[in-house]
Protein backbone atom coordinates (compact mmCIF):
# COMPACT_ATOMS: atom_id res chain seq x y z
CA UNK A 1 0.00 0.00 0.00
CA UNK A 2 2.67 2.39 1.06
CA UNK A 3 4.45 1.76 -2.17
CA UNK A 4 1.38 2.85 -4.12
CA UNK A 5 1.02 6.01 -2.06
CA UNK A 6 4.59 6.77 -2.97
CA UNK A 7 3.79 6.16 -6.61
CA UNK A 8 0.80 8.48 -6.40
CA UNK A 9 2.95 11.22 -4.94
CA UNK A 10 5.54 10.78 -7.67
CA UNK A 11 2.69 10.79 -10.15
CA UNK A 12 1.32 14.03 -8.75
CA UNK A 13 4.68 15.73 -9.10
CA UNK A 14 5.32 14.56 -12.64
CA UNK A 15 1.65 15.22 -13.36
CA UNK A 16 1.90 18.81 -12.18
CA UNK A 17 4.67 19.31 -14.72
CA UNK A 18 2.54 17.72 -17.40
CA UNK A 19 -0.21 20.10 -16.36
CA UNK A 20 2.03 23.10 -16.92
CA UNK A 21 3.15 21.93 -20.31
CA UNK A 22 -0.42 20.98 -21.20
CA UNK A 23 -1.47 24.47 -20.19
CA UNK A 24 0.93 25.90 -22.75
CA UNK A 25 -0.34 23.55 -25.40
CA UNK A 26 -3.99 24.36 -24.69
CA UNK A 27 -3.42 28.11 -24.70
CA UNK A 28 -1.87 27.94 -28.15
CA UNK A 29 -4.56 25.63 -29.41
CA UNK A 30 -7.37 27.70 -27.97
CA UNK A 31 -6.13 31.03 -29.25
CA UNK A 32 -4.65 30.08 -32.60
CA UNK A 33 -6.07 26.61 -33.37
CA UNK A 34 -2.49 25.43 -33.92
CA UNK A 35 -1.62 21.95 -32.66
CA UNK A 36 1.89 22.50 -31.39
CA UNK A 37 4.06 19.45 -31.85
CA UNK A 38 7.06 21.30 -30.49
CA UNK A 39 5.67 21.71 -26.99
CA UNK A 40 8.03 19.11 -25.52
CA UNK A 41 11.01 20.78 -27.17
CA UNK A 42 10.06 24.10 -25.59
CA UNK A 43 10.33 22.30 -22.25
CA UNK A 44 13.74 21.02 -23.22
CA UNK A 45 15.03 24.41 -24.36
CA UNK A 46 13.91 26.05 -21.13
CA UNK A 47 15.58 23.36 -19.06
CA UNK A 48 18.86 23.74 -20.95
CA UNK A 49 18.88 27.51 -20.78
CA UNK A 50 18.42 27.42 -17.04
CA UNK A 51 21.08 24.71 -16.81
CA UNK A 52 23.53 26.81 -18.78
CA UNK A 53 22.90 29.84 -16.61
CA UNK A 54 23.25 28.03 -13.30
CA UNK A 55 26.06 25.61 -14.14
CA UNK A 56 28.04 27.18 -16.95
CA UNK A 57 27.60 30.82 -15.95
CA UNK A 58 27.39 30.13 -12.21
CA UNK A 59 24.46 32.47 -11.64
CA UNK A 60 22.37 32.17 -8.51
CA UNK A 61 19.24 30.16 -9.18
CA UNK A 62 16.76 33.00 -8.83
CA UNK A 63 18.64 35.09 -11.40
CA UNK A 64 18.87 32.10 -13.71
CA UNK A 65 15.16 31.49 -13.28
CA UNK A 66 14.23 35.05 -14.20
CA UNK A 67 16.58 35.18 -17.18
CA UNK A 68 15.15 31.87 -18.39
CA UNK A 69 11.65 33.36 -18.26
CA UNK A 70 12.80 36.40 -20.14
CA UNK A 71 14.48 34.25 -22.74
CA UNK A 72 11.32 32.17 -23.09
CA UNK A 73 9.28 35.26 -23.85
CA UNK A 74 11.74 36.25 -26.56
CA UNK A 75 11.69 32.72 -27.94
CA UNK A 76 7.90 32.75 -28.03
CA UNK A 77 7.87 36.06 -29.87
CA UNK A 78 10.44 34.84 -32.40
CA UNK A 79 8.64 31.57 -33.07
CA UNK A 80 5.33 33.30 -33.58
CA UNK A 81 6.74 36.07 -35.74
CA UNK A 82 9.09 34.00 -37.90
CA UNK A 83 7.50 30.58 -38.12
CA UNK A 84 3.78 30.92 -37.53
CA UNK A 85 2.66 34.36 -38.63
CA UNK A 86 3.60 33.87 -42.28
CA UNK A 87 1.26 30.88 -42.21
CA UNK A 88 -1.84 32.62 -40.89
CA UNK A 89 -4.72 31.53 -43.06
CA UNK A 90 -2.86 28.49 -44.44
CA UNK A 91 -4.19 24.97 -44.12
CA UNK A 92 -3.92 23.14 -40.82
CA UNK A 93 -1.53 20.52 -42.18
CA UNK A 94 1.07 23.09 -43.26
CA UNK A 95 0.99 24.64 -39.83
CA UNK A 96 1.40 21.25 -38.19
CA UNK A 97 4.39 20.51 -40.42
CA UNK A 98 5.95 23.78 -39.32
CA UNK A 99 5.62 22.90 -35.64
CA UNK A 100 7.12 19.47 -36.32
CA UNK A 101 10.00 21.13 -38.13
CA UNK A 102 10.37 23.50 -35.24
CA UNK A 103 10.68 20.58 -32.83
CA UNK A 104 13.50 19.07 -34.93
CA UNK A 105 15.31 22.37 -35.20
CA UNK A 106 15.15 23.03 -31.47
CA UNK A 107 16.28 19.53 -30.66
CA UNK A 108 19.25 19.65 -33.02
CA UNK A 109 20.28 23.04 -31.71
CA UNK A 110 20.28 21.76 -28.15
CA UNK A 111 22.32 18.69 -29.11
CA UNK A 112 24.72 20.87 -31.04
CA UNK A 113 25.33 23.17 -28.10
CA UNK A 114 25.13 20.82 -25.11
CA UNK A 115 25.70 17.34 -26.49
CA UNK A 116 23.76 14.16 -25.78
CA UNK A 117 24.78 13.34 -22.24
CA UNK A 118 22.71 13.57 -19.16
CA UNK A 119 23.44 16.81 -17.31
CA UNK A 120 22.54 17.45 -13.72
CA UNK A 121 21.52 20.66 -12.02
CA UNK A 122 23.34 21.67 -8.87
CA UNK A 123 21.50 20.60 -5.74
CA UNK A 124 19.55 23.62 -4.56
CA UNK A 125 17.19 22.24 -2.02
CA UNK A 126 18.12 19.96 0.87
CA UNK A 127 18.00 16.27 -0.03
CA UNK A 128 16.79 15.29 3.41
CA UNK A 129 13.21 14.08 2.86
CA UNK A 130 10.28 15.71 4.54
CA UNK A 131 7.91 13.25 6.22
CA UNK A 132 4.28 13.65 5.24
CA UNK A 133 1.79 11.20 6.72
CA UNK A 134 4.55 8.72 7.33
CA UNK A 135 5.95 8.93 3.81
CA UNK A 136 9.28 10.45 2.88
CA UNK A 137 8.93 13.16 0.22
CA UNK A 138 11.86 14.98 -1.36
CA UNK A 139 11.72 18.76 -0.82
CA UNK A 140 12.21 19.33 -4.53
CA UNK A 141 8.95 17.46 -5.13
CA UNK A 142 7.11 19.70 -2.77
CA UNK A 143 8.66 22.78 -4.35
CA UNK A 144 7.60 21.51 -7.75
CA UNK A 145 4.01 21.05 -6.63
CA UNK A 146 3.86 24.45 -5.02
CA UNK A 147 5.40 26.20 -8.01
CA UNK A 148 3.03 24.65 -10.52
CA UNK A 149 0.05 25.22 -8.26
CA UNK A 150 1.05 28.84 -7.98
CA UNK A 151 1.40 29.22 -11.72
CA UNK A 152 -2.05 27.76 -12.28
CA UNK A 153 -3.50 30.19 -9.78
CA UNK A 154 -1.78 33.09 -11.53
CA UNK A 155 -3.07 32.08 -14.94
CA UNK A 156 -6.57 31.46 -13.67
CA UNK A 157 -6.64 35.00 -12.31
CA UNK A 158 -5.06 36.32 -15.49
CA UNK A 159 -7.73 34.81 -17.73
CA UNK A 160 -10.54 35.75 -15.40
CA UNK A 161 -9.70 39.34 -14.55
CA UNK A 162 -7.05 40.92 -16.74
CA UNK A 163 -7.96 42.82 -19.85
CA UNK A 164 -5.55 40.90 -22.03
CA UNK A 165 -6.61 37.57 -20.53
CA UNK A 166 -10.25 38.25 -21.31
CA UNK A 167 -9.31 39.45 -24.79
CA UNK A 168 -7.46 36.17 -25.32
CA UNK A 169 -10.54 34.17 -24.43
CA UNK A 170 -12.66 36.37 -26.68
CA UNK A 171 -10.24 35.86 -29.56
CA UNK A 172 -10.31 32.12 -28.96
CA UNK A 173 -14.07 32.19 -29.29
CA UNK A 174 -14.44 34.46 -32.32
CA UNK A 175 -11.42 36.05 -33.97
CA UNK A 176 -13.27 38.40 -36.26
CA UNK A 177 -15.61 39.64 -33.55
CA UNK A 178 -12.59 40.22 -31.31
CA UNK A 179 -10.97 42.19 -34.08
CA UNK A 180 -14.10 44.28 -34.47
CA UNK A 181 -13.60 45.54 -30.92
CA UNK A 182 -10.07 46.68 -31.58
CA UNK A 183 -8.30 43.61 -30.22
CA UNK A 184 -5.20 42.93 -32.27
CA UNK A 185 -5.37 39.24 -33.09
CA UNK A 186 -1.68 39.20 -34.02
CA UNK A 187 -0.70 40.44 -30.59
CA UNK A 188 -2.93 37.86 -28.98
CA UNK A 189 -1.26 35.10 -31.00
CA UNK A 190 2.17 36.32 -29.98
CA UNK A 191 1.04 36.50 -26.38
CA UNK A 192 -0.16 32.88 -26.49
CA UNK A 193 3.20 31.66 -27.74
CA UNK A 194 4.98 33.63 -25.04
CA UNK A 195 2.85 32.12 -22.31
CA UNK A 196 3.29 28.64 -23.75
CA UNK A 197 7.06 29.07 -23.82
CA UNK A 198 7.18 30.42 -20.30
CA UNK A 199 5.13 27.65 -18.70
CA UNK A 200 7.04 25.01 -20.65
CA UNK A 201 10.37 26.42 -19.55
CA UNK A 202 9.27 26.38 -15.97
CA UNK A 203 8.15 22.79 -16.38
CA UNK A 204 11.54 22.03 -17.90
CA UNK A 205 13.58 23.56 -15.16
CA UNK A 206 11.57 21.82 -12.46
CA UNK A 207 12.09 18.56 -14.24
CA UNK A 208 15.79 19.33 -14.62
CA UNK A 209 16.04 19.85 -10.88
CA UNK A 210 14.42 16.49 -10.25
CA UNK A 211 15.85 14.20 -12.91
CA UNK A 212 18.60 16.03 -14.69
CA UNK A 213 18.28 16.77 -18.40
CA UNK A 214 19.14 15.23 -21.72
CA UNK A 215 17.93 15.90 -25.26
CA UNK A 216 15.19 13.26 -24.83
CA UNK A 217 13.39 15.63 -22.53
CA UNK A 218 11.40 16.69 -25.56
CA UNK A 219 9.59 13.36 -25.47
CA UNK A 220 7.65 14.84 -22.63
CA UNK A 221 5.54 16.34 -25.38
CA UNK A 222 4.26 12.84 -26.08
CA UNK A 223 3.02 12.38 -22.55
CA UNK A 224 1.31 15.72 -22.71
CA UNK A 225 -0.87 14.68 -25.63
CA UNK A 226 -2.90 12.21 -23.61
CA UNK A 227 -3.14 14.84 -20.89
CA UNK A 228 -4.62 17.51 -23.12
CA UNK A 229 -6.87 15.16 -25.00
CA UNK A 230 -8.09 13.74 -21.75
CA UNK A 231 -8.83 17.20 -20.43
CA UNK A 232 -10.42 18.34 -23.67
CA UNK A 233 -8.19 20.23 -26.08
CA UNK A 234 -9.52 23.65 -25.20
CA UNK A 235 -9.99 23.64 -21.46
CA UNK A 236 -7.46 25.09 -19.03
CA UNK A 237 -8.93 23.32 -16.04
CA UNK A 238 -8.95 20.18 -18.16
CA UNK A 239 -5.25 20.62 -18.87
CA UNK A 240 -4.52 20.85 -15.17
CA UNK A 241 -6.55 17.82 -14.26
CA UNK A 242 -5.54 15.81 -17.33
CA UNK A 243 -1.88 16.39 -16.52
CA UNK A 244 -2.23 15.26 -12.92
CA UNK A 245 -4.30 12.23 -13.89
CA UNK A 246 -1.87 11.10 -16.55
CA UNK A 247 1.02 11.54 -14.14
CA UNK A 248 -0.65 9.39 -11.52
CA UNK A 249 -1.94 6.78 -13.99
CA UNK A 250 1.51 6.39 -15.51
CA UNK A 251 3.24 5.86 -12.23
CA UNK A 252 0.66 3.62 -10.64
CA UNK A 253 0.20 1.42 -13.70
CA UNK A 254 3.94 1.19 -14.15
CA UNK A 255 4.38 0.12 -10.56
CA UNK A 256 1.54 -2.36 -10.74
CA UNK A 257 2.78 -3.91 -13.96
CA UNK A 258 6.19 -4.27 -12.43
CA UNK A 259 4.94 -5.84 -9.27
CA UNK A 260 2.26 -8.14 -10.69
CA UNK A 261 3.65 -9.18 -14.05
CA UNK A 262 7.25 -8.15 -13.80
CA UNK A 263 6.93 -6.03 -16.96
CA UNK A 264 8.96 -2.85 -17.13
CA UNK A 265 8.35 0.24 -19.25
CA UNK A 266 4.59 0.11 -19.06
CA UNK A 267 4.65 3.83 -18.23
CA UNK A 268 4.52 5.18 -21.75
CA UNK A 269 1.69 2.88 -22.80
CA UNK A 270 -0.50 3.18 -19.74
CA UNK A 271 -1.55 6.76 -20.39
CA UNK A 272 -2.63 6.00 -23.93
CA UNK A 273 -4.62 2.94 -22.93
CA UNK A 274 -6.56 4.91 -20.35
CA UNK A 275 -6.97 7.71 -22.85
CA UNK A 276 -8.61 5.45 -25.41
CA UNK A 277 -11.02 4.11 -22.81
CA UNK A 278 -12.02 7.57 -21.61
CA UNK A 279 -12.48 8.93 -25.11
CA UNK A 280 -14.84 6.08 -25.91
CA UNK A 281 -17.06 7.33 -23.10
CA UNK A 282 -16.50 11.08 -23.48
CA UNK A 283 -15.38 11.94 -27.01
CA UNK A 284 -14.70 15.61 -26.18
CA UNK A 285 -12.52 14.80 -23.20
CA UNK A 286 -13.49 15.45 -19.63
CA UNK A 287 -13.89 19.22 -19.99
CA UNK A 288 -13.81 19.93 -23.71
CA UNK A 289 -16.55 22.16 -25.05
CA UNK A 290 -18.65 21.29 -28.01
CA UNK A 291 -20.66 24.46 -28.11
CA UNK A 292 -23.04 26.16 -25.80
CA UNK A 293 -26.54 25.02 -26.55
CA UNK A 294 -29.09 27.69 -25.79
CA UNK A 295 -32.32 26.47 -24.22
CA UNK B 1 -24.36 69.97 -42.90
CA UNK B 2 -21.23 67.91 -42.52
CA UNK B 3 -20.64 64.33 -43.37
CA UNK B 4 -18.54 62.20 -41.02
CA UNK B 5 -18.41 59.45 -43.54
CA UNK B 6 -18.23 59.60 -47.30
CA UNK B 7 -18.00 56.52 -49.45
CA UNK B 8 -17.21 57.27 -53.07
CA UNK B 9 -17.50 54.84 -55.98
CA UNK B 10 -16.47 51.93 -53.83
CA UNK B 11 -15.56 48.69 -55.53
CA UNK B 12 -14.97 45.55 -53.51
CA UNK B 13 -13.75 42.18 -54.76
CA UNK B 14 -13.75 38.95 -52.77
CA UNK B 15 -11.09 36.28 -53.37
CA UNK B 16 -9.70 38.34 -56.26
CA UNK B 17 -12.65 37.39 -58.48
CA UNK B 18 -16.11 38.14 -57.12
CA UNK B 19 -17.04 41.77 -57.66
CA UNK B 20 -19.57 42.57 -54.95
CA UNK B 21 -19.65 46.36 -54.68
CA UNK B 22 -19.77 48.06 -58.04
CA UNK B 23 -19.19 51.72 -57.50
CA UNK B 24 -21.20 52.37 -54.37
CA UNK B 25 -21.46 55.89 -52.99
CA UNK B 26 -23.12 57.08 -49.83
CA UNK B 27 -22.53 59.42 -46.96
CA UNK B 28 -23.55 59.66 -43.33
CA UNK B 29 -24.39 63.01 -41.85
CA UNK B 30 -22.85 63.98 -38.53
CA UNK B 31 -25.05 63.07 -35.57
CA UNK B 32 -27.80 61.51 -37.67
CA UNK B 33 -29.02 58.00 -38.38
CA UNK B 34 -28.56 56.90 -41.97
CA UNK B 35 -30.23 53.71 -43.17
CA UNK B 36 -28.83 51.35 -45.78
CA UNK B 37 -31.44 48.94 -47.09
CA UNK B 38 -31.46 46.17 -49.64
CA UNK B 39 -32.29 42.57 -50.34
CA UNK B 40 -30.19 39.59 -49.28
CA UNK B 41 -26.82 39.55 -50.93
CA UNK B 42 -27.02 43.16 -52.11
CA UNK B 43 -23.71 43.91 -50.41
CA UNK B 44 -24.80 45.77 -47.28
CA UNK B 45 -22.60 43.88 -44.86
CA UNK B 46 -19.73 44.11 -47.31
CA UNK B 47 -20.11 47.88 -47.31
CA UNK B 48 -19.88 48.03 -43.52
CA UNK B 49 -16.90 45.70 -43.45
CA UNK B 50 -15.12 47.82 -46.02
CA UNK B 51 -15.59 50.84 -43.76
CA UNK B 52 -14.54 49.09 -40.54
CA UNK B 53 -11.60 47.36 -42.20
CA UNK B 54 -12.87 43.88 -41.33
CA UNK B 55 -12.88 43.02 -45.01
CA UNK B 56 -9.17 42.29 -44.66
CA UNK B 57 -9.99 39.25 -42.53
CA UNK B 58 -12.23 37.79 -45.23
CA UNK B 59 -10.02 37.97 -48.26
CA UNK B 60 -11.99 40.92 -49.53
CA UNK B 61 -10.32 43.94 -51.07
CA UNK B 62 -11.25 47.48 -51.95
CA UNK B 63 -10.16 47.75 -55.56
CA UNK B 64 -11.43 51.21 -56.36
CA UNK B 65 -13.03 54.26 -54.83
CA UNK B 66 -12.52 55.96 -51.51
CA UNK B 67 -13.73 55.84 -47.93
CA UNK B 68 -13.38 59.18 -46.21
CA UNK B 69 -13.82 59.47 -42.45
CA UNK B 70 -13.69 63.02 -41.16
CA UNK B 71 -12.39 63.89 -44.60
CA UNK B 72 -9.42 61.52 -44.40
CA UNK B 73 -9.10 58.30 -46.40
CA UNK B 74 -9.13 55.27 -44.09
CA UNK B 75 -9.09 52.41 -46.48
CA UNK B 76 -6.14 50.08 -45.92
CA UNK B 77 -6.02 50.85 -42.20
CA UNK B 78 -6.10 47.78 -39.93
CA UNK B 79 -9.43 47.21 -38.19
CA UNK B 80 -7.96 47.57 -34.70
CA UNK B 81 -6.70 51.05 -35.62
CA UNK B 82 -10.03 52.00 -37.14
CA UNK B 83 -11.77 51.12 -33.86
CA UNK B 84 -9.38 53.46 -32.07
CA UNK B 85 -10.31 56.22 -34.51
CA UNK B 86 -13.93 55.90 -33.40
CA UNK B 87 -15.62 53.58 -35.90
CA UNK B 88 -17.28 50.54 -34.35
CA UNK B 89 -19.13 47.86 -36.26
CA UNK B 90 -21.76 45.72 -34.58
CA UNK B 91 -21.60 42.69 -36.82
CA UNK B 92 -24.50 40.82 -38.31
CA UNK B 93 -25.67 37.93 -36.15
CA UNK B 94 -24.62 39.60 -32.86
CA UNK B 95 -21.35 37.70 -32.58
CA UNK B 96 -21.20 37.88 -28.82
CA UNK B 97 -18.60 35.79 -26.99
CA UNK B 98 -20.84 33.05 -25.72
CA UNK B 99 -18.51 31.51 -23.19
CA UNK B 100 -17.72 34.85 -21.59
CA UNK B 101 -20.04 36.50 -19.09
CA UNK B 102 -22.06 39.59 -19.97
CA UNK B 103 -19.64 41.77 -18.09
CA UNK B 104 -16.60 40.20 -19.74
CA UNK B 105 -18.20 40.86 -23.11
CA UNK B 106 -18.56 44.50 -22.16
CA UNK B 107 -14.91 44.54 -21.11
CA UNK B 108 -14.00 43.43 -24.61
CA UNK B 109 -16.03 46.30 -26.03
CA UNK B 110 -14.01 48.65 -23.83
CA UNK B 111 -10.71 47.11 -24.93
CA UNK B 112 -9.47 50.32 -26.56
CA UNK B 113 -10.61 52.62 -23.73
CA UNK B 114 -8.80 53.68 -20.57
CA UNK B 115 -9.52 51.42 -17.60
CA UNK B 116 -10.73 54.32 -15.49
CA UNK B 117 -13.80 54.78 -17.69
CA UNK B 118 -14.95 51.19 -17.42
CA UNK B 119 -17.29 51.20 -14.47
CA UNK B 120 -18.96 54.45 -15.46
CA UNK B 121 -19.49 53.25 -19.01
CA UNK B 122 -20.83 49.94 -17.80
CA UNK B 123 -23.45 51.73 -15.70
CA UNK B 124 -24.39 53.69 -18.78
CA UNK B 125 -24.91 50.48 -20.75
CA UNK B 126 -26.99 49.02 -17.92
CA UNK B 127 -29.01 52.19 -17.99
CA UNK B 128 -29.82 51.65 -21.67
CA UNK B 129 -30.36 47.92 -21.16
CA UNK B 130 -31.48 47.18 -17.60
CA UNK B 131 -31.95 43.54 -18.53
CA UNK B 132 -28.21 43.15 -19.04
CA UNK B 133 -27.58 44.27 -15.49
CA UNK B 134 -29.67 41.45 -14.06
CA UNK B 135 -27.64 38.98 -16.06
CA UNK B 136 -24.22 40.51 -15.79
CA UNK B 137 -22.52 37.49 -14.24
CA UNK B 138 -24.25 35.05 -16.56
CA UNK B 139 -22.63 33.40 -19.56
CA UNK B 140 -23.68 35.36 -22.61
CA UNK B 141 -24.39 32.19 -24.56
CA UNK B 142 -27.34 31.40 -22.34
CA UNK B 143 -29.15 34.64 -23.05
CA UNK B 144 -32.09 35.05 -25.41
CA UNK B 145 -31.53 36.39 -28.91
CA UNK B 146 -32.90 39.79 -27.92
CA UNK B 147 -30.65 40.05 -24.91
CA UNK B 148 -27.70 39.04 -27.02
CA UNK B 149 -28.48 41.84 -29.47
CA UNK B 150 -28.64 44.27 -26.55
CA UNK B 151 -25.26 43.01 -25.41
CA UNK B 152 -23.82 43.45 -28.89
CA UNK B 153 -24.99 47.06 -28.96
CA UNK B 154 -23.91 47.55 -25.34
CA UNK B 155 -20.42 46.41 -26.26
CA UNK B 156 -20.35 49.08 -28.92
CA UNK B 157 -21.42 51.79 -26.47
CA UNK B 158 -18.46 50.80 -24.26
CA UNK B 159 -16.13 51.81 -27.09
CA UNK B 160 -17.40 55.42 -27.33
CA UNK B 161 -17.87 55.26 -31.09
CA UNK B 162 -18.16 58.43 -33.14
CA UNK B 163 -19.54 56.39 -36.00
CA UNK B 164 -21.57 53.31 -35.17
CA UNK B 165 -22.14 50.72 -37.89
CA UNK B 166 -25.11 48.51 -37.07
CA UNK B 167 -25.67 45.42 -39.18
CA UNK B 168 -29.24 44.14 -38.98
CA UNK B 169 -29.95 44.67 -35.29
CA UNK B 170 -33.54 43.46 -35.79
CA UNK B 171 -32.46 40.09 -37.14
CA UNK B 172 -34.62 37.34 -35.68
CA UNK B 173 -36.34 39.51 -33.10
CA UNK B 174 -40.04 39.71 -32.25
CA UNK B 175 -41.71 42.94 -33.47
CA UNK B 176 -42.07 44.36 -29.98
CA UNK B 177 -38.37 43.86 -29.33
CA UNK B 178 -37.48 45.41 -32.67
CA UNK B 179 -39.28 48.53 -31.56
CA UNK B 180 -37.46 48.56 -28.24
CA UNK B 181 -34.07 48.11 -29.86
CA UNK B 182 -34.70 50.87 -32.37
CA UNK B 183 -35.82 53.21 -29.61
CA UNK B 184 -32.57 52.59 -27.82
CA UNK B 185 -30.55 53.03 -30.98
CA UNK B 186 -32.19 56.43 -31.30
CA UNK B 187 -31.36 57.29 -27.70
CA UNK B 188 -27.76 56.21 -28.16
CA UNK B 189 -27.54 58.28 -31.31
CA UNK B 190 -28.68 61.38 -29.43
CA UNK B 191 -27.13 60.91 -26.01
CA UNK B 192 -23.76 59.58 -27.11
CA UNK B 193 -23.64 62.03 -29.96
CA UNK B 194 -22.69 59.28 -32.34
CA UNK B 195 -23.51 59.03 -35.99
CA UNK B 196 -25.21 55.78 -36.97
CA UNK B 197 -25.11 53.89 -40.23
CA UNK B 198 -27.87 51.33 -39.96
CA UNK B 199 -28.13 48.31 -42.25
CA UNK B 200 -31.53 46.65 -42.19
CA UNK B 201 -33.88 44.21 -43.83
CA UNK B 202 -36.69 45.66 -41.78
CA UNK B 203 -37.11 48.73 -43.96
CA UNK B 204 -40.08 50.18 -42.16
CA UNK B 205 -38.45 50.16 -38.73
CA UNK B 206 -35.19 51.51 -40.13
CA UNK B 207 -36.74 54.32 -42.17
CA UNK B 208 -38.86 55.45 -39.27
CA UNK B 209 -35.77 56.31 -37.25
CA UNK B 210 -33.42 57.30 -40.07
CA UNK B 211 -33.14 60.84 -41.28
CA UNK B 212 -31.76 59.66 -44.59
CA UNK B 213 -31.86 56.34 -46.38
CA UNK B 214 -30.16 54.51 -49.21
CA UNK B 215 -31.47 51.50 -51.04
CA UNK B 216 -28.99 49.21 -52.68
CA UNK B 217 -29.31 46.42 -55.19
CA UNK B 218 -26.53 44.31 -56.49
CA UNK B 219 -23.64 46.37 -55.23
CA UNK B 220 -24.97 49.82 -56.13
CA UNK B 221 -27.21 52.46 -54.63
CA UNK B 222 -30.41 52.57 -56.64
CA UNK B 223 -32.45 55.03 -54.65
CA UNK B 224 -31.83 57.49 -51.87
CA UNK B 225 -33.71 60.19 -50.03
CA UNK B 226 -34.98 61.42 -46.71
CA UNK B 227 -36.32 58.68 -44.46
CA UNK B 228 -39.85 60.02 -44.55
CA UNK B 229 -39.78 60.38 -48.34
CA UNK B 230 -38.60 56.82 -48.86
CA UNK B 231 -41.33 55.55 -46.56
CA UNK B 232 -43.95 57.02 -48.85
CA UNK B 233 -42.18 56.30 -52.12
CA UNK B 234 -44.38 53.89 -54.12
CA UNK B 235 -41.48 51.75 -55.35
CA UNK B 236 -40.12 51.37 -51.86
CA UNK B 237 -43.57 50.60 -50.53
CA UNK B 238 -44.05 47.95 -53.13
CA UNK B 239 -40.65 46.24 -53.00
CA UNK B 240 -39.48 46.74 -49.46
CA UNK B 241 -42.50 47.43 -47.33
CA UNK B 242 -44.74 44.74 -48.82
CA UNK B 243 -47.54 47.17 -49.58
CA UNK B 244 -48.23 46.23 -53.20
CA UNK B 245 -51.46 47.92 -54.34
CA UNK B 246 -53.40 44.72 -54.96
CA UNK B 247 -52.91 43.03 -51.60
CA UNK B 248 -51.38 39.61 -52.15
CA UNK B 249 -48.70 39.36 -54.78
CA UNK B 250 -49.45 37.41 -57.92
CA UNK B 251 -47.04 36.00 -60.44
CA UNK B 252 -47.65 39.09 -62.56
CA UNK B 253 -46.45 41.21 -59.70
CA UNK B 254 -43.36 39.11 -59.43
CA UNK B 255 -42.63 39.57 -63.11
CA UNK B 256 -43.26 43.24 -62.72
CA UNK B 257 -40.94 43.22 -59.76
CA UNK B 258 -38.21 41.61 -61.82
CA UNK B 259 -38.65 44.23 -64.50
CA UNK B 260 -38.58 47.01 -61.99
CA UNK B 261 -35.59 45.49 -60.33
CA UNK B 262 -33.73 45.45 -63.59
CA UNK B 263 -34.72 49.01 -64.15
CA UNK B 264 -33.67 50.02 -60.68
CA UNK B 265 -30.39 48.13 -60.94
N1 LIG C 1 -16.19 36.45 -47.40
C1 LIG C 1 -16.78 36.38 -48.60
N2 LIG C 1 -16.19 35.74 -49.62
C2 LIG C 1 -16.78 35.67 -50.83
N3 LIG C 1 -17.96 36.21 -51.12
C3 LIG C 1 -18.61 36.87 -50.15
C4 LIG C 1 -18.06 36.99 -48.84
N4 LIG C 1 -18.91 37.69 -48.08
C5 LIG C 1 -19.96 38.00 -48.88
N5 LIG C 1 -19.79 37.51 -50.13
C6 LIG C 1 -20.71 37.67 -51.24
O1 LIG C 1 -20.95 39.03 -51.44
C7 LIG C 1 -22.30 39.28 -51.72
C8 LIG C 1 -22.84 40.33 -50.77
O2 LIG C 1 -22.78 39.82 -49.46
P1 LIG C 1 -23.19 40.67 -48.20
O3 LIG C 1 -22.98 39.82 -47.02
O4 LIG C 1 -22.50 41.98 -48.24
O5 LIG C 1 -24.75 40.89 -48.46
P2 LIG C 1 -25.84 41.55 -47.55
O6 LIG C 1 -26.44 42.65 -48.31
O7 LIG C 1 -25.29 41.88 -46.23
O8 LIG C 1 -26.89 40.35 -47.41
P3 LIG C 1 -27.77 39.90 -46.17
O9 LIG C 1 -28.94 40.82 -46.12
O10 LIG C 1 -28.19 38.52 -46.53
O11 LIG C 1 -26.93 39.97 -44.97
C9 LIG C 1 -23.02 37.95 -51.61
O12 LIG C 1 -23.26 37.50 -52.91
C10 LIG C 1 -22.05 37.06 -50.90
O13 LIG C 1 -22.15 35.76 -51.38
MG1 LIG D 1 -25.54 41.17 -44.37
Amino acid sequence: MEQYLQLIINGLVVGSIYSLVALGFVIIYKATKVVNFAQGELVMVGAYICFALTVQFQLPFLAAFLITLFFSIILGLCIERLALRPLIGEEGISVIMVTIALSSVLKSLVQLIWGHDLQVYPQMLPTEPIWIAGLPVAPVYIAALILSGLLFAVFTLFFKYSRVGIAMRATAYDQQAAQSMGISVKNIFAMSWCIACVVSSIGGLILGNINGIDPHLGHLGLAVFPAVILGGLDSLAGAALGGLLIGIIENVCDGAAMQLFDIGGFKEVAAFVVLVIILMVKPYGLFGTEEIERV
Amino acid sequence: MSHVLKVENLEVVYNDVVLVLKGLSLSAEQGKITALLGANGAGKSTTLKAISGLLETEDGEVTDGAILYDGKPIHGTHPEKIVRQGIFQVMEGRRIFEDLTVEENLRCGAYTRPRSEFSGDMEKVYDYFPRLKERRKQLAGYMSGGEQQMLAIGRAVMAHPKLLLLDEPSLGLAPILVEEIFDIVQRINQQENCTVLLVEQNARAALSVASYGYIMENGRIVLDGKGSELLTNPDVQEFYLGMGAGGKKSYRDVKHYRRRKRWLG
